[in-house]
């Protein structure tokens, strides 16, 4: 009786929502797909799960200040284009030049903070500067990744498919430095309530500072890790990461506002966004839909949620 | 003359009709002389488009704090290639072309704001995952498409009178007629008042969820006009037209003097900003920029605009 009364309680159905729409969509491949039930199968279909993933944990980070990144796309674009062709050229100029785009970042955060503007029109207007720089560096697709990251994302790991134990290791990472850290809950108290946090004696631009400041950390492990597995880089080559990476989170049970959200879920957000694809695939659905259908596994998603609290409330 | 004075530079709208003119007169100086007249031209006819859109991103945007409409490109997309590929060239169809991009533009808008209402989720995230669905639609339907549009359409997008485009003289008027909307209807009123405080409004008597309703449908049916217009503009329309209008819509909005806070709409601010993020563009060409300084300039613009416009304390 009272596991039942556990499993029907709306606060575990809700946390218990990403796992389990990721759990029915990999379900359904393996139904249609019997042979993709397997270490190589996993490995192509969730290869580029940990790029994503990581686009979504640094966009998680910008949502959980109650701010919005329109720019994360053309970011990871840039880092990839900075990989492909300073990091491999010249590896000191070219971890300079990432270490300049995390605090590029985190600059941006302090401008949000102190001239309280909306998040949304700075990072779309920022979206065009780094894919200008992006466009500067690498003006036609090319480059090639430095070795050691190609090496690190074609990793064949014992058992399970490297982009599982990467997304793992992901998702446990930020979940003890956000969940389970005293300064974590204080950055999560920021996006929940600013003011009391102010009034606490902590600085609001201080926590802006580095939210952004790890988002664009998370931005360059983004480019880089997309870099290592397709070996070259384009100005354009993570365009739609800025649209996956807000699914993402919201797949995975982060709030818009409130500091609501979850590193793991997050990144079961983003691994059910990159099974659509093979999903479409195994259903013989054109790739025209393949966006499309993103669209709708995040509205049913979100209409459950919706259904959810309405028995909460 | 100074209490003049003064009063104009108070209404927040006229910076971007100043810039306007600044960067004219760089680019003119820089030329000079030459090609002033066919700037503004050029400028006049590719503004209208992001006018339009920027009119009724303007309205969402004044309903307050989150009320944003991220589906306008995909909106453009699917109305012109609908429009197109149902007219087929053909000037008899025209009126059925309109009626059609009108319904997208109908439709997209009240999935818009079924999204926002029935799953309560926030106007981003609705708008965004709606347009995922709608770009879908009009990718797999505009698959290989190659129409051209009517004749009748074509000329009538590029007429000009006395080298001022004739769809430049109807979005003067259309954006004169929503001013007076904004400004002098009790919708109009309505919209600003949410903005400012929508429990208030609220508590005012306001039906603040049909206010949300309407705004939520014009801007998506603005969009649809515009991806028509745009897609005889440019002689047939592109899956990817839309694209530029995400943030075009957004920053002429923000730049011309709208508070992004909500509840302070204003429209004669957005065509200044429409024509002078053309010249813009035209200027750093003219100046011999690469598409990647072009791009920076263009990002670094807005968010210095932005940032000293500076965001709104909130009303709470």
């Amino acid at each position: 009786m009272s596991l039942i009364n556990r499993v029907v309680n709306p606060k575990f159905l809700r946390s218990a929502l990403p796992a389990a729409s990721f759990v029915i969509l990999l379900t359904a491949i393996f139904y249609l797909q019997p042979r993709a039930m397997s270490y190589f199968g996993l490995n192509l279909m969730l290869q580029y799960a940990v790029p994503i993933a990581l686009a979504t944990i640094a966009q998680m980070f910008i949502l959980t200040v109650n701010d919005l990144d329109l720019s994360i796309g053309p970011f990871v674009g840039l880092t990839a284009s900075i990989g492909a062709t300073l990091l491999a050229d010249d590896p000191a100029l070219g971890v300079l030049a990432l270490v300049a785009c995390i605090a590029a970042y985190g600059a941006l955060g302090a401008l949000v903070h102190w001239r309280n503007l909306p998040s949304i029109v700075v990072t779309l207007g920022m979206s065009f500067v780094w894919l200008g720089i992006a466009v500067l560096i690498l003006p036609t697709p090319g480059g090639t990744a430095p070795a050691w990251i190609k090496a690190l994302m074609g990793l064949k790991t014992p058992w399970v498919p490297f982009p599982i134990i990467a997304a793992a290791v992901i998702a446990v990472v930020v979940h003890i430095v956000l969940m389970r850290s005293s300064y974590g809950a204080t950055l999560r108290g920021a996006g929940g309530n600013p003011r009391a946090i102010e009034r606490a004696g902590w600085s609001l631009l201080k926590i802006k500072i580095v939210m952004y400041s790890a988002a664009g950390f998370f931005g360059v492990l983004a480019g880089l890790s997309l870099i290592g597995l397709t070996s070259a880089a384009d100005a354009h080559i993570a365009d739609r990461y800025t649209l996956y990476s807000i699914a993402g989170v919201i797949l995975g049970g982060g709030e818009f506002v409130g500091g609501r959200v979850s590193p793991a879920g997050a990144v079961i957000g983003a691994l059910t966004l990159t099974l659509t694809g093979s999903f479409l695939i195994f259903l013989k659905i054109s790739p025209d839909w393949q966006i499309g259908a993103q669209g709708a596994i995040l509205i049913i998603v979100l209409a459950l949620r919706a259904l959810i609290k309405r028995r909460e409330a | 003359m100074t209490a003049i004075a003064k009063s104009i530079f108070k209404q927040r709208w006229i910076w971007s009709y100043l810039g306007m003119i600044a960067v004219w007169l760089a680019t003119v100086t820089f030329t000079g002389g030459k090609g002033g007249a066919e700037i503004i031209t050029a400028a006049l006819s590719f503004a209208t488009f992001t006018v339009i859109v920027g009119i009724g991103q303007m309205f969402v945007i004044t309903t307050g704090p989150g009320n944003v409409d991220l589906s306008i490109p995909a909106t453009i997309a699917l109305s012109g290639a609908v429009a197109m590929k149902l007219m087929g060239g053909d000037n008899s169809m025209l009126l059925i072309g309109i009626a059609a991009s009108l319904a997208c533009g109908l439709a997209v808008g009240l999935f818009n704001y079924m999204l926002i209402r029935i799953l309560r989720i926030p106007p981003i995230i609705a708008t965004l995952s709606s347009s995922f669905l709608v770009l879908s639609t009009a990718i797999s339907y505009g698959r290989g498409l190659k129409v051209k549009p009517p004749q009748l359409l074509a000329d009538f997008t590029t007429m000009q009178i006395m080298h001022v485009p004739v769809l430049a003289i109807f979005v003067v008027a259309l954006a004169a007629f929503m001013a007076v909307v904004l400004n002098r209807t009790i919708y109009g009123r309505s919209v600003s008042a949410i903005g400012q405080n929508m429990r208030a409004a609220a508590l005012a008597g306001i039906n603040v969820e049909r206010i949300r309703f309407r705004t939520y449908v014009m801007s998506a049916v603005l969009a649809s006009i515009c991806g028509f217009l745009l897609a005889g503009f440019s002689g047939g329309a592109s899956l990817n037209m839309g694209e530029e209008y995400l943030l075009a819509s957004i920053a002429v909005v923000v730049i011309g003097g709208t508070s992004v806070a909500g509840g302070q709409g204003n429209v004669a601010g957005i065509w200044g900003a429409a024509i002078f993020m053309f010249l813009l563009v035209t200027m750093l060409n003219t100046f011999g920029t690469s598409a990647g300084i072009r791009l920076i300039m263009t990002g670094l613009i807005i968010v210095a605009i932005i940032t000293i416009a500076g965001g709104d304390k909130p009303q709470r």
